[in-house]
């Protein structure tokens, strides 16, 4: 185990090397409230870059995980940038009267029906380069190396998040362009199982979050670790 | 204007078109075939459009015959109308062979009525299209004068109306052929003749027809014509003296234009809220180009970068030789609002706009800087896949979930701040399915919710259930079928469906994260 000193340096010394151009601040994490998980994260969700977000069944776990994001990134809202932009296929199936739980206003949600996924990937490029946006949302069926190198470029750029919200459990190629990787699938009892498959310059994570009954409010049930399925002890936060 | 020969002009430009025969249309008319258009050469031949096409082969056996195409000739002047709109943007269709151009305050820009009338009757000769062209102060003087005088170009001089229509037949008063055939009759050859007749007379034998013709041709009653495309308010154009062939040349005198439109607009307290740029080309075809926007605006560095990306789809031909900006949607704009929008990259926090997008609800804390704003994003977005596809959701009154939202434009302001109840996650579904997928499902008995249903191939055999929670059918929207009722159930996975039960089948409508 590295001593608490060791670690703070490298912290500092990954900030420098993230930084991408001379005189760019980097932008401040997201606390996402949950400290297990803020604390896994080194502060928060990070800002300004592309995440994936892979389901891990056929229901709306990861969908309702991305929108629990983006609702932590609209109230955490740093920058100018509070606008939320969702794009999907056509129509879509998100139902937006749902985003009000999340603390999403879905009268402030911008819905996109792209129709093609070409057309979608433009449209988030040209949404994360806007500086109004805190979140992107993209539902698309595959994930392509190169439109995830453009995207992560757009939202460093613009300082909002991109999620590409898969549409179905598909095996992901091994090299990808985003910061994260997040794959969600729904646990009995209202409980979300989160893996955070991939952190570029961090270590992955596996979480169980759970809502708390009387308020609501999200809790990390039990933190599993990078890989071993033993339970650790309760954390709870909020 | 009056284009004698623009249907066999239009012929003359096909390639198949012999040069050296006298070419003629034809149209079936009560089974014989008759002349409908013939070229200058049938025209020396003493061949005129009504004459059966027996009678002019025997005065041309070489004769080249082609059948008429009335509404190919009529879309193509409906295009060369479009381009005369470089002039004027008032520009009427007349007949099938002629165009009216109001140039009123026009022709100062292109050297006066003279020069006007030469450009217009060169580039149509470079055309192919031979052209007689009259400036008078009334339609009717103007028509009369390009039809009936033998010069390419006249100008009726304003005063001098009466004694240049004086010599012209009456058929130049736009009368129906019975009618003028009556007039010769009875020796009123010329429009002159009609001055000493009394009106009366005039009104008892033909109706008020002949003299209102002569009141609209002598200027005393005003004859609105019906431009075929609405003149916007709000319009610069810009002449080039080099023809452009490249998006980047369009771009740099679009710079020019669009602080111009923006005065104007300025000047007027308005916003634009649709831009139509047109592209006047050599070869008389006008490319037109048009932006739109979530708001009104005038702000040129904005509008410029919605134009853009799109100036390379105008196809420039062999170049385009004239540029026309406008306005033809706007709405009021006051300088205070643009005031307060520019100010908001200063101090000002968003406050200025509180009930438009990007500007912060609800600010936590001192935290937040200045809103950006979101209204650029739109505009981009919807210039290139369409406004319809950008939407915001709207609470509605329905008993049926995928009723009680409804898709709004993005970009305009919701109605009011409606701080809809925060419901907690997982009260409703988060993915609704816009037609409820059927499954095949197995309850237990009647009014039972199911033990286990298939999906997508799939079976889900389910842990809890709650429900049902029963749907009327809105009668009154014509809602036919039986009542819907509602379960949530969970699988063992812990997958949450929202499933309908309806006269006995059930259907997959929703999943809760």
């Amino acid at each position: 185990m590295p001593t608490e000193p060791k670690i703070a340096h490298l912290a500092a010394l990954r900030a420098l090397i993230s930084r991408q151009a001379p005189g760019q601040t980097a932008l401040p994490p997201c606390p996402l409230g949950l400290p297990a998980l803020d604390a896994a994260l080194e502060g928060g969700l990070p800002r300004g870059c592309l995440q994936e977000v892979i389901p891990g069944d056929e229901g709306a776990a990861a969908a309702g995980f991305t929108a629990f994001l983006l609702g932590r990134l609209v109230k955490e809202g740093a920058g100018a940038g509070r606008g939320v932009l969702w794009a999907s296929l056509g129509e879509g199936d998100l139902y937006p009267p749902a985003l009000a739980g999340y603390g999403l206003d879905p009268g402030e949600v911008i819905l996109l029906s792209a129709p093609s996924p070409a057309e979608l990937l433009w449209a988030m490029e040209e949404a994360l380069r806007s500086p109004a946006l805190a979140g992107v949302v993209g539902e698309v069926d595959r994930l392509d190396l190169t439109a995830g190198r453009r995207l992560q470029l757009a939202a460093a750029a613009g300082g909002g998040v991109g999620f590409l919200l898969l549409r179905a459990d598909r095996p992901a190629a091994a090299v990808s362009a985003a910061a994260l990787r997040w794959r969600v699938r729904a646990g009995p009892d209202r409980t979300w199982h989160v893996e955070l498959l991939r952190r570029r310059g961090g270590r992955p994570g596996r979480w169980i979050l759970e809502r708390e009954d009387e308020t609501d409010r999200l809790l990390v049930a039990s933190e599993l670790g990078d890989g071993s399925a033993a339970p650790q002890a309760r954390l709870s936060g909020g | 204007m009056w284009l004698p020969s623009w249907a066999t002009d239009r012929l003359h430009r096909k390639p198949d078109c012999p040069a050296d025969r006298p070419v003629v249309t034809i149209e079936e008319v009560a089974g014989r075939l008759l002349i409908q258009a013939a070229d200058a050469l049938a025209g020396a031949e003493g061949i005129r459009p009504g004459f059966a096409l027996a009678d002019a082969r025997a005065l041309r056996p070489d004769l080249a015959v082609f059948p008429a195409d009335p509404a190919g000739d009529a879309t193509a002047l409906a295009r060369l109308a479009d381009w005369c709109s470089r002039y004027t943007p008032l520009v009427a269709l007349d007949g099938g062979d002629g165009l009216w151009l109001d140039i009123t305050g026009c022709a100062h820009l292109f050297g006066g009525e003279k020069a006007l009338m030469s450009d217009l009757r060169h580039r149509l000769a470079g055309f192919g299209h031979d052209s007689r062209i009259a400036v008078a102060d009334s339609p009717g003087a103007a028509w009369a004068a390009a039809r009936f005088r033998e010069a390419g170009q006249t100008v009726v001089e304003p005063g001098a109306i009466r004694e240049s229509l004086a010599p012209l037949p009456v058929a130049a008063l736009r009368l129906p052929s019975v009618m003028t055939a009556e007039l010769e009759r009875l020796g009123l050859r010329r429009i002159g003749d009609l001055y000493s007749v009394a009106r009366a007379a005039l009104a008892r034998r033909f109706g008020m027809l002949p003299g209102e013709r002569l009141d609209q041709a002598l200027g005393r009653i005003a004859e609105p014509l019906s431009p075929r495309l609405p003149p916007p308010a709000f319009v610069v154009r810009q002449i080039l003296a080099e023809p452009i062939l490249h998006a980047e040349g369009l771009a740099a005198v679009l710079q020019r234009l669009l602080p111009r439109l923006c005065r104007e607009l300025a000047e007027a307290g308005q916003g634009a809220r649709r831009l139509e740029l047109g592209c006047y080309r050599v070869d008389g075809r006008l490319a037109k180009l048009a932006v739109g926007t979530s708001r009104p605006s005038r702000d040129d560095a904005a509008l410029i970068r919605l134009f853009a990306e799109k100036l390379e789809r105008i196809d420039p031909g062999f170049g385009i030789e004239a540029m026309t900006l406008a306005a033809p949607q706007v709405e009021p704009l006051a300088d205070l609002q643009l005031a307060l929008a520019r100010g908001r990259h200063g101090t000002a926090r968003g406050t200025a706009r509180g009930t438009t997008w990007g500007t912060a609800r609800g600010t936590t804390g001192g935290t937040a800087g200045q809103a950006a704003d979101l209204a650029p994003l739109i505009d981009r977005l919807g210039n290139r896949l369409g406004f319809a596809r950008l939407a915001r959701a709207e609470p509605r009154e329905s008993h049926f979930p995928e009723r009680a939202v409804k898709r709004m434009p993005a970009g305009f302001p919701a109605a009011a701040a409606k701080p809809a109840a925060a419901k907690p996650p997982g009260a409703l579904p988060l993915r609704l399915f816009p037609r409820p997928e059927p499954v095949t499902a197995e309850a237990a008995g009647e009014g039972d919710p199911p033990a286990s249903f298939l999906w997508r191939a799939r079976r889900h055999q389910i842990r809890t259930a709650e429900g049902p929670a029963r749907i009327e059918p809105e009668w009154w929207l014509g809602e036919s079928g039986g009542p819907r009722d509602y379960w949530r159930l969970e699988d063992e996975a812990g997958l949450r469906f929202w499933l309908f039960g309806q006269s006995g089948s059930w259907y997959l409508h929703g999943l809760f994260a």
